[in-house]
């Protein structure tokens, strides 16, 4: 009975370290460790045995027993790792195929622009003030010191509404985003004309001026203005605040420089260059070979103007800047026709 | 303007500073140089990433190559008729060069010249621009063989030197060029082109830059020769040299007569007799074409020389022909020549000196004689009274002029020129005298003649010079720099202010020929911004302001819309952002408005109004982009209302367009044209989104019909005839109507070029919206299990969904905490006139619930639905 044992274990296990798919190991479970198997059959021929042989023979049908199954068990994994490592290698992707795409939402690069600039102001404490594009003459020009036929006029070619009867003061398409400083400073000032309270705000908004539409000039652009007014604020001031705002928006090693410039509504006025940020101040196209980027316009308000909104320029001062979100991402992005903004072609907003 | 160096070293010392040194001191105190324009200095030399500094071009004349020569002879070519051979010497060598010239062609075979022409001269291995290309195209001498004769060298043409771009004919240089002379050493120049703003009017001149280089660079302004030696107006000192005590003053030929100063504050008038007109010597003529102006003859040159370096615009008259139309004969008029000045009549008619017959207004100003208008004031002379060939004796006017008239006459009558961009701008009336008296001059020693005693001169409004008083406190307030009032004294000073010191401030008195200084708190202004310019913007420290901050008290409404803006990208939006002007026919397409706000002067017919719809805005550029595979875009913006002759409504909306597929394609899926279109839900899901996101509660869809007239307080949808009637909702929250939406009409749709797949939009009012209250607050989320079921009801065709399911929220309570339609069915199975509802129950509460709870609201659920509407359980 023990040689019978013996046999069985080793046809057993010979047949076994022959399989290599699950069908045939099942069919080894069934034939050498199922219920009708010649090890199973020792087992139920045990009554037969005598007294002396039960022990001897229980213990090595045991034994067998519990080497199939470990050899089984073993058998089952290999096999499983081998057909995983098939399916593995079968399944390999082309991962240069192109991914699934999803479509989605975004805003229109001058909106995330615009966010970008009055982001920063908002951190410098200048908050959002928006006005009215259709404006009139006293607003958009005589309140800001540009009086009729004043030569700063050509600067600033304008559409003008049809309107009856208003000669004096026409309306018109605003030309920038200025007269919302009188507004903000009128608004400011009526809740306390002895002693108006000190403005810090940002004026984004569309902006239209009378020109073809070219790569290089368009009807409308947006324009972001920040004001500030108080007692106590000076060139310096303004220095320091472009500064800031320079540094913020193009980084911390950004150079600038400040050129004596004009606008009516501002005095003293200065242009702001920073150093060319495309070819780091060496020369190139997108500067002009001039090392550096014409990116705002800035100055003390004018007396008039602040007298314009209710402010004492005896008493009070204030500058403001403004620049172009436009511009600033043409220059950024080595944009070079300004029709794509407001053509909205989705391949051109795709890429913001 | 244009400046060429060379001239303004005529007025100050320059030494030791570089041609890119003085661009950036103007630059920077506000003249910006746009370009360097090198025409015979030496170029600036880059080393690898240095730095440029201004855009520059031009060309470098080689010392040793391209010299001052002289021609000796002219002899013909032995093969070639056009061609001659010069006999040349540069100063070290005869040299025997070929040339086609055609200014030089008349002396072929002449003999030995009598008196050498003096002539540029390259020799072999010479970088010139070449003369025979169309633009500058750089080309360096080679020695060749032309028909037979050696050629290696050559005498240039202004082309060829960058001057212009003139080849006709070779520079003819005056008879004082020192012949071997380097010709970069002796006219070798760069210009600089220099914008010049409104405020730097005065500017526009080269005294004016000098003067502005000399507050700049702490130099002074050369003491100007003057030359000049007639009897200058009213203090008795008579000439010596070009004019002649016997001949009569002009002050007994000529009279003026101004009748309205405020037109014209001052008219000087002077004479010059028997000029010969000619060429003006070739430095002149060279200086003028570098700084833009065409050479004429000597007598436009000079009036245009003293304009570009006085900035006084001159008009030259031919004096015979003033005098033969008053009848005025010889040396002896029998009377004087009187001069007016006075606005035009309406309707009044001028030939200008261009041919041109131009009918006047009030607006333009005239000097007239007694025989009617003899010019256009500051901006063109007439034809009749002009120098001509033949002229002999000239009458130079220097004027005042209102800028406002002088700007309006010019763009009235598109007459742009130098002297009325001048006038337009303002010139300071001193600067008549002088600029009459410097026109004179020049004439005098280009053309000959001699100048009569005396200048006529009326000048009945004269400025006052403007006086401020400045402290050092001023400037500390407003400059933030700490100045003793000596200091200030000393910034000023430079440009020419008068400037005393008088307790504890500064009087300063504006120079004369400044008209931009006001008095009074702006005069502070305008003279704060001189004390800046010169002490250097660069030099002004920068500090953060001491000033307190005001209360931030944000913008609520532009944040509102800015959310608005984030929540449409977020349920897949692109936003774009379209152009505010339109015209009637474009909004048509859509639907039409009966009033617009229109402008006067539109650039186009397709731009005449400002938009009344902004979906119309939105439709066009969807139906610009159809080629692409999915169309979802939103404009948020202000559109524009009629509001009599007063400022227009700027009520704000948001337009939404989606047309295509309704998921993105890919390369194991479907192609784009087999993906499901965007259709009424896909939009609709959107919007409930979008609600949500807003926190506006109470939201409610009703269909729009046709007869949807969706009213605001001003503002109106229209109706809604642009919409699928049975595919088009409105939306309302708490009961007012906000917004519609659906597929767009299909006879709308027509009107534009749209693929197959429906086009749905979305139109709603902003200011409306804006205004009602979110309700805030969640609810809590549950953690007791749900139990979900499914239930499908067979009820009539004409029963609305939500009326079912308001009946199965209703009845099912507050255990019910989701309703959910899953399918609907319409067919055979059910038979005609009905439908199959599919619904999708979760059950939920405190406690957790079994089947048999959920199956008694079941059950309830349904006798209510068979009750009220007829519903039959379908199993
Ligand atoms: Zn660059």
């Amino acid at each position: 009975m023990l040689d019978k044992l013996k046999e069985i274990e080793k046809s057993a296990l010979e047949s076994l370290a022959a399989i290599t798919d699950q069908a045939a190991l099942d069919s080894w479970r069934v034939a050498h460790v199922g219920r009708s198997s010649p090890l199973m059959q020792v087992f139920a021929g045990f009554g037969k045995l005598s007294k002396e042989e039960k022990p001897v023979v229980g213990a090595e049908a045991n034994r067998v027993k519990g080497a199939l199954e470990s050899a089984l068990e073993e058998k089952a994994a290999a096999v499983k790792n081998a057909a995983l490592a098939k399916s593995l290698e079968e399944e390999k992707l082309d991962v240069t195929l192109p991914g699934r795409s999803v479509h989605i939402g975004r805003l229109h690069p001058s909106t995330q622009q615009l966010r970008r600039v009055l982001a920063i102001l908002a951190e410098m404490g200048f908050q959002v003030y928006t006005s009215r594009e259709v404006e009139t003459d006293d607003m958009n020009f005589q309140m800001l010191n540009f009086p009729p036929d004043h030569p700063a006029r050509d600067m600033q070619d304008t559409f003008f509404i049809e309107a009856d009867g208003r000669s004096d003061n026409p309306i018109l398409m605003r030309t920038h985003t200025s007269p919302g400083q009188i507004r903000a400073m009128r608004e400011h000032a009526a809740t306390n004309p002895q002693n108006p309270p000190p403005i810090r705000i940002a004026l984004p908004g569309m902006c239209f001026r009378y020109e073809q539409i070219t790569a290089r000039s368009e009807i409308q652009f947006n324009q972001v203005e920040g004001l500030a007014v108080g007692k106590n604020i000076t060139f310096a001031d303004l220095k320091g605040t472009i500064a800031d705002f320079v540094r913020r928006m193009f980084g911390e090693g950004a150079r600038l420089r400040f050129r004596a410039s004009y606008f009516p509504f501002t005095e003293p006025s200065a242009e702001v260059d920073v150093e060319c940020f495309v070819c780091g101040g060496k020369g190139c196209q997108v500067c002009k070979n001039s090392g550096w980027l014409e990116i705002l316009g800035c100055g003390m308000v004018h007396p008039v103007v602040l007298q314009n909104g209710g402010y004492d320029p005896k008493v009070y001062s204030g500058f403001a800047w403004g620049m172009g979100p436009e511009r600033q991402l043409m220059l950024r992005n080595k944009i070079n026709d300004i029709r794509y903004f407001w053509g909205n072609d989705v391949r051109f907003l795709e890429q913001f | 303007m244009k400046i060429p160096l060379s001239w303004l070293k005529d007025f100050i010392d320059l030494n030791g500073l570089t041609p890119e040194d003085i661009a950036r001191k103007l630059t920077l105190a506000g003249l910006e140089v746009d370009e360097i324009l090198y025409v015979g200095l030496p170029m600036p030399v880059y080393k690898e990433g240095e730095k440029h500094e201004f855009k520059t071009n031009g060309i470098a004349w080689d010392k040793e190559k391209i010299v001052v020569a002289e021609i000796r002879e002219v002899k013909a070519h032995p093969n070639a008729d056009k061609l001659t051979l010069l006999d040349l010497f540069d100063g070290q060598q005869e040299q025997v060069v070929l040339t086609g010239a055609p200014n030089i062609f008349h002396l072929k075979g002449a003999g030995k010249l009598e008196k050498p022409i003096k002539v540029a001269y390259a020799k072999e291995g010479s970088t010139l621009y070449d003369g025979h290309a169309d633009e500058q195209v750089l080309m360096t001498l080679k020695r060749a063989k032309i028909r037979g004769v050696d050629s290696y060298s050559m005498v240039c043409s202004e082309k060829e030197l960058g001057i212009t771009d003139e080849s006709d004919g070779i520079i003819i240089l005056d008879d004082d060029a020192p012949v071997g002379m380097p010709l970069a050493d002796y006219i070798g120049d760069a210009v600089l082109d220099i914008s010049i703003l409104p405020n730097m009017a005065r500017n526009a001149n080269v005294i004016g830059i000098a003067r502005e280089l000399a507050a700049l660079t702490g130099r002074q302004v050369r003491k100007q020769v003057d030359t000049y030696t007639g009897k200058q107006a009213g203090n008795g000192t008579r000439n010596t040299q070009h004019t002649t005590p016997n001949l009569q003053p002009v002050t007994d030929l000529v009279e003026i007569e101004i009748t309205n100063p405020e037109l014209n504050p001052r008219f000087v008038a002077g004479l010059i007799r028997n000029v010969e007109i000619k060429p003006s010597p070739y430095q002149i003529q060279r200086r003028l074409k570098l700084a833009g102006i065409r050479a004429i003859n000597n007598i436009v040159d000079a009036t245009n020389y003293a304009m570009l370096e006085l900035g006084e615009p001159l008009h030259a008259f031919d004096y015979d022909v003033l005098a033969g139309r008053v009848g005025q004969v010889g040396n002896l008029p029998h009377k004087k020549i009187k001069i007016s000045t006075r606005a035009a009549k309406d309707g009044e008619k001028l030939t200008t000196l261009d041919g041109v017959e131009r009918k006047l207004t009030s607006t333009n100003v005239l000097v007239c004689d007694e025989k009617g208008s003899l010019s256009l004031a500051g901006v063109m002379g007439g034809s009749e009274s002009e120098v001509s060939d033949s002229t002999k004796n000239i009458l130079l006017e220097g004027a005042a002029w209102n800028f406002i008239n002088i700007r309006r006459t010019a763009k009235q009558h598109n007459l742009p020129s130098e002297a009325s961009f001048r006038f337009s701008r303002g010139v300071h009336p001193s600067l008549a005298e002088l600029g009459v008296k410097r026109g004179l001059q020049y004439m005098a020693e280009w053309a000959g003649g001699t100048i009569a005693p005396d200048l006529v001169d009326a000048y009945p409004l004269k400025p006052k010079d403007s006086v401020v008083d400045v402290t050092s406190q001023d400037v500390k307030r407003l400059l933030g720099i700490d100045l003793t009032l000596e200091q200030i004294a000393e910034l000023l000073t430079r440009l020419e202010f008068k400037c005393q010191i008088t307790n504890n401030q500064l009087q300063v008195t504006a120079p004369p020929h400044r008209m931009d200084i006001a008095e009074g708190v702006i005069g502070l202004a305008d003279v704060l911004e001189e004390v800046a310019r010169s002490y250097g913007y660069d030099n002004i420290p920068t500090t953060t302001m001491a000033d307190a901050l005001p209360p931030q008290v944000g913008n609520p409404v532009h944040e509102w819309e800015e959310h608005l803006r984030d929540l449409l990208v977020a349920v897949g939006l692109q936003e774009i952002v379209t152009y505010r002007m339109t015209s009637p026919e474009r909004e048509a397409r859509l639907r039409a408005s009966e009033s617009y706000v229109r402008i006067a002067n539109p650039i186009a017919p397709e731009r005449s109004v400002l938009r009344r719809s902004l979906l119309t805005s939105v439709l066009e550029i969807a139906e610009k982009n159809a080629r692409a595979e999915s169309i979802a875009l939103f404009e948020v913006g202000s559109v524009f209302e009629p509001n009599g002759s007063d400022l227009p409504f700027e009520p704000r909306k948001l337009a939404i367009v989606m047309t295509g597929s309704r998921t993105a394609s890919a390369w194991d899926t479907h192609s784009a044209k087999d993906s499901p279109h965007f259709d009424f839900f896909d939009m609709k899901g959107r919007l409930e989104l979008l609600l949500s996101g807003l926190r506006l509660p109470d939201i409610s869809y009703t269909a729009a019909g046709a007869s949807t007239a969706l009213t605001s307080s001003r503002s109106s949808f229209g109706s809604a005839n642009h919409l699928h009637p049975g595919k088009s909702a409105e939306v309302k929250v708490s009961g007012q109507a906000v917004g519609v939406f659906g597929e767009l009409h299909p006879l709308a749709k027509e009107k534009f070029e749209f693929g197959d797949s429906p086009v749905i939009i979305a139109e709603f009012d902003l200011d409306l919206m804006r205004k009602l209250n979110p309700t805030y607050g969640i609810k809590a989320v549950p953690e007791t299990p749900p139990i979900y079921e499914d239930i499908a009801i067979i009820v009539d065709d004409s029963v609305e969904a939500n009326t079912v399911e308001a009946l199965i929220r209703q009845t099912g309570g507050k255990t019910v905490t989701d309703v959910r339609l899953f399918d609907v069915y319409r067919g055979d199975q059910i038979g005609a006139g009905k439908k199959s509802l599919a619904y999708s129950l979760t059950y939920q509460s405190d406690k957790t619930m079994t089947d048999a709870d959920a199956a008694a609201i079941r059950n309830k659920i349904v006798k209510r639905l068979e009750q009220t509407i007829g519903a039959k359980l379908r199993s």
